[in-house]
């Protein structure tokens, strides 16, 4: 057994059972009496329900019960809950409509829960829902943002005005305005950010459960959050209280975002399995999962920075409007605003910032925070500006960012909006990306590729991203419903093998290695005699869950506080055994030593004697072994980098090819090499599928053209070049691990390098900006618009 | 996906009597069409009636002709060294439908008795000038294909095999729909002692088709160059969020130069 501790490779664990066909997945549970729901969804975007016949579906074989919105409602079933509150820019709270459950006479988008039909087997569930017959009036339909905002446009919501949920701003308007009125020369970019559908996997599935004895419930769920879930639901929904409520996450196939928010059917079937005394079972189709798991992104923004003559970034100021969807999803509100507008300094020094955020409802599938979340769309808007800017003034584009950065010496940086930054070097990763891509030998690359008759582009992209979420004091200021510590319970067994209780939850990162590693380096004990145990509330203390890349940063140091309180425990129980002074006991490689002396104990020695207090301090000292920690962050954490593109077009197909692909990130103190460029791996594909081929589309009648994976492109790994990527860290200053997180990264640096390749592959079509997803198809029509102007000229 | 009655009959007849006795019995092949079909409710068949024990698979070499039975599996065609020998662009062709999953069931009559209009396998058989053989008759591809989703089969004829000239050269090429992997443009070229075939599928509001024009030009001089200056019109082809009718016309020329580049 070689090196297992911080900074080794050490193999994924889970690894073994998921490859094995052995994850237990929440669809793998099944409950003695189970019962199938099967949700009839809207097939409309906009309707006013009249009517709901239920007496066929309800007479039909297998048949349980049919439930409709204005049962639940009948019981005071309140909607589905907002998590995050923004307040306009006059200061009034943000529109909130309601979210029923199940929808109750309207409905508002495609997808849209209208009824319930629970069977003995999901076969005649399905039957019976074709039973059911909905009498609608269907009303006019908007899915487009940049239509739900003009005058006269259909109102998704009744008094919701003009459909904006909040208007809000960031920065003093005055000053930046200011700032552009005398500036050298100001540079202007409308951009759109497309929306996105995540795709995880495995679909979602919710099970409820009752025990007739206890009165205990229990919702099995495919959530990055269960004690979210459970603090959502019980508290705000279902009005049952987290002591008779359990909520288990178990292997759970890929999130992204999409698994983090509260969903209506995880209420529904806990509501009806309480109703019908009977378990109840949902599990989505996957065309389910494209119109009601949470879509990603949709923006429209126009952004303008104001440079002096010698390219330095004096303002920028931006109009951004944010598609909410049809409801308010958990965090929806605080995507395009804290976790975007926030984040409009990037790694420049740029002093004055101002932001509008319009968000927006129109009659499309709820919009939420989906990997990245806020972030990916800052930092496309911004490095695709600053490309632009480089176009208009002929600076290097290097050079420009080189003469904008924030200088390694300038730490902690506080930025004009709002964050600041603890820790970063974003020269050195510039460096080393340039030199790990060989920026310079690229002319030599593109004059080859061209007598192959081929476009070759390169785009860089100079990225920050603020993670590791967060001060709850911070969080709750800005609007957030909830903290954002992390726990961690350390269970030192009799015997000296650990168990360890997370609050975050791991849906493919890898947290039963990783996390096992900290346990390894901390308490020396063997990797093998680690256990991570997470996702289930009757086991964990508590916790907030994993998204925002804060499973290590916010996760781990609750770990590390834990271990650090087993340790000094352990000191005291073997300063008792040694006859020594605490103060001189000093604890190393799994054991405690009196320090000076040749005396010692290992960790077992000492937990087999917490456990078995015989000769132990039991005057001073309860028996046992076990820590638990709640860690709140001081700040967020701040990793960044530089990512480069490589991309070749096709001119007479107009169909892009990505040859290379360099990342070189700071994620802060790096526990497993191998998990973090697996990370940055899956995030840059991701990052590539947006930029090249993925977009959600809807039609004028807000029916989704791309509800299948026979429409909607989901990159694949022959899509995915071979990947340059290395990590140049500086330390997070403000976490025991130094550590940023890695999670979000590449999907948040990736799009705009890819795009700023695809733009530079098009110089010499006279190409400025276009908007993702670079597809053949698009890309074709611009080089035929632009060659016949290149003939004339 | 709803209930129906299965049957596996073992003899072509017992095939043949029970899709023709009832309009709603469906015949099931390799399933990589009709399965998600069922699977979505999109399909309410009475009884699905299973071609795998008819023994209606293999290839042979028959003098100047390959007889393909039709529940061959796309994989077969694809690994087998007479085909990859005689018609590189139909073992090429095999081996770029869908997935490895996918072309170890789907079967190339399955494919031909579905007529997708994005299908690889139309293009095919219409540029080799193939025969398609049935229960009963003997139909010539250009007479088999009849528009979308519609073939020259009666209710219950099942096709057994595939007959297909071999020609002097092949050549398939797909522009591939990049989210479905079906053809968005595909073209299939034959050069033949008697001319040029060349057959295009993806493209057609009608499925696949040939494009006589080229052919007359590549039966003159089988080059890139000979079809160069040939412009599709957009007029008759598919249009979706993919490619629109004017792109698909354009990747019509492109494409079927490639095609015939690497045929030559």
């Amino acid at each position: 057994m070689g090196f297992e501790g911080i900074g080794a490779s050490v193999r994924r664990k889970e690894d073994v059972r998921f490859l094995s066909g052995k994850g237990n997945y929440t669809d793998d549970i099944n409950r003695p009496g189970q019962l199938y729901a099967v949700i009839k969804r809207a097939d409309r975007a906009h309707a006013k329900i009249n009517r709901i016949d239920i007496a066929a579906a309800s007479a039909a074989p297998g048949v349980v019960k049919v439930f409709v919105g204005e049962d639940m409602a009948a019981e005071g079933i309140g909607g589905l809950p907002c998590g995050w509150q923004i307040h306009n820019k006059d200061g009034s709270p943000m529109a909130e409509p309601p979210h029923p459950v199940i929808a109750t006479g309207k409905v508002r988008h495609v997808g849209d829960p209208v009824a319930v039909v629970i069977a003995t087997s999901k076969q005649e569930a399905r039957n019976a829902a074709e039973l059911l017959e909905i009498d609608y009036t269907d009303l006019p339909a908007v899915a487009n943002l940049t239509d739900a905002v003009k005058p006269g446009a259909v109102e998704v919501h009744d008094g919701v005005a003009g459909n904006i949920c909040y208007d809000w701003v960031i920065g003093d308007k005055a000053v930046v305005d200011g700032v552009f009125a005398s500036a050298h020369k100001v540079v202007k970019l409308d951009l759109t950010n497309n929306r996105l559908i995540p795709n995880a996997m495995e679909p979602r599935v919710a099970l409820g459960d009752f025990d007739t004895s206890s009165g205990d419930f229990t919702l099995y769920t495919t959530s990055q959050n269960p004690h979210v879930i459970r603090l959502l639901m019980g508290a705000f929904v279902l009005h049952i209280p987290e002591n008779k409520l359990r909520v288990f996450a178990p292997d759970v196939g890929g999130g992204f975002g999409s698994k983090i928010y509260h969903y209506a059917e995880e209420a529904i079937v806990t509501w009806a399995a309480g109703k019908l005394r009977r378990p109840v079972k949902w599990t989505a189709e996957r065309s389910e999962s494209f119109m009601s798991d949470a879509h990603g992104r949709d923006h429209v923004s126009t952004a303008e920075m104001a440079i002096d003559n010698e390219g330095h970034f004096l303002g920028l100021r931006i109009t951004t409007l944010a598609n909410m969807g049809a409801y308010l999803s958990t965090f929806a509100p605080a995507v395009p605003t804290y976790l975007y507008a926030t984040l409009l300094a990037g790694v420049y020094k740029t002093p004055v910032i101002y932001c509008n955020v319009k968000a927006v409802f129109t009659n499309t599938v709820p919009v939420d925070a989906y990997r990245g979340a806020g972030r990916p769309e800052a930092t496309y808007l911004l490095e695709r500006l600053v490309d632009v800017i480089a176009y208009e003034t002929g600076i290097d584009k290097v050079e420009l960012r080189r003469k904008n950065f924030i200088p390694a010496d300038a730490f902690p940086y506080q930025t004009p909006v709002a964050l600041q930054y603890d820790s970063g070097d974003y020269q050195t990763t510039l460096k080393v990306a340039l030199k790990n891509a060989d920026w310079d030998g690229f002319e030599a690359r593109r004059a080859e590729a061209k007598k192959r008759g081929k476009l070759r582009g390169i785009g860089i992209s100079t990225y920050l991203e603020a993670c590791g979420i967060a001060p709850s004091a911070v969080v709750g200021s800005l609007g957030a419903r909830a903290g954002l510590y992390e726990v961690a319970e350390i269970r030192v067994h009799p015997t000296g093998s650990v168990t360890v209780f997370t609050g975050t939850h791991s849906h493919g990162q890898g947290h039963e290695t990783t996390l096992a590693q900290l346990v390894v380096d901390q308490l020396g004990v063997p990797f093998d005699q680690v256990e991570v145990v997470h996702g289930d509330t009757a086991k964990i203390p508590f916790g907030m869950g994993t998204y925002g890349s804060r499973s290590l940063a916010v996760g781990g140091s609750a770990m590390v506080k834990a271990m650090d309180k087993v340790i000094a425990k352990g000191k005291k129980i073997a300063a008792h055994l040694m006859e020594a002074s605490v103060e001189d006991i000093e604890f190393k490689n799994n054991t405690f030593t009196v320090a000076g002396t040749d005396k010692s104990k290992t960790l077992t020695d000492i937990s087999l004697a917490a456990y078995v207090p015989h000769n132990y301090p039991i005057e001073e000292l309860e028996p046992g072994l076990d820590e638990t920690a709640f860690y709140d962050p001081k700040n967020f954490t701040f990793p960044g980098g530089c990512h480069i593109a490589e991309v070749e077009i096709d001119p007479e197909t107009g169909v892009v090819a990505m040859v290379n692909f360099t990342a070189v990130d700071d994620v802060g103190r790096v526990i497993n090499p191998m998990i973090v460029e697996g990370q940055v791996q899956g995030g840059v594909a991701q990052g590539i599928g947006q930029a090249l081929l993925e977009g959600c589309g809807y039609d004028a009648d807000g029916q989704l053209t791309t509800g299948s994976f026979m429409d909607y492109t989901m990159p694949r790994a022959n899509d995915i070049p071979n990947m340059s990527v290395a990590t140049e860290n500086t330390m997070c200053t403000h976490n025991p691990l130094g550590s940023k997180g890695c999670g979000e990264v590449g999907a948040i640096g990736s799009p705009p390098a890819v795009i700023n390749a695809v733009v530079d592959a098009l110089k010499d079509y006279g190409v400025r900006h276009l908007d993702m997803p670079a597809t053949g198809a698009k890309l074709w029509s611009i080089i035929q618009a632009a060659t016949p102007r290149m003939a004339a000229e | 996906m709803y209930d129906f009655t299965y049957e596996k009959p073992s003899s072509l007849a017992d095939a043949v009597k029970a899709l023709s006795g009832d309009m709603d019995a469906k015949a099931l092949a390799g399933g990589q069409t009709f399965i998600p079909v069922l699977k979505q409710r999109l399909n309410k068949p009475s009884t699905v009636v299973d071609l795998s024990k008819l023994g209606l698979s293999g290839i042979t070499v028959a003098g100047d002709k390959i007889v393909i039975g039709a529940m061959t599996r796309h994989a077969d065609v694809a690994s087998n060294p007479d085909i990859q020998a005689k018609i590189p662009g139909l073992a090429y062709l095999a081996s770029m439908i869908g997935d490895e999953a996918v072309r170890h069931r789907g079967t190339i009559g399955g494919s031909l008795a579905n007529n997708d209009p994005a299908a690889c396998y139309p293009s095919a058989i219409l540029a080799l000038g193939g025969t398609i053989k049935t229960d009963r008759r003997s139909i010539a591809a250009d007479d088999f294909f009849q528009g979308m989703f519609t073939t020259a089969l009666e209710q219950g004829e099942i096709i057994t095999s595939i007959e297909l000239p071999i020609p002097q050269k092949s050549a398939y090429e797909k522009f591939r729909n990049p989210a479905s992997r079906y053809a968005i443009v595909g073209v299939f070229v034959a050069k033949h002692a008697s001319g040029v075939r060349l057959a295009i599928t993806g493209a057609g509001q009608g499925g696949v088709f040939r494009h006589t024009e080229m052919e007359k030009a590549l039966s003159a001089n089988f080059s890139p160059d000979a079809i160069s200056g040939i412009v599709t019109p957009a007029d008759g082809l598919n249009g979706d969020i993919h490619a629109s009718a004017e792109y698909r016309a354009h990747l019509i020329g492109v494409v079927s130069k490639r095609a015939v580049a690497k045929a030559a």
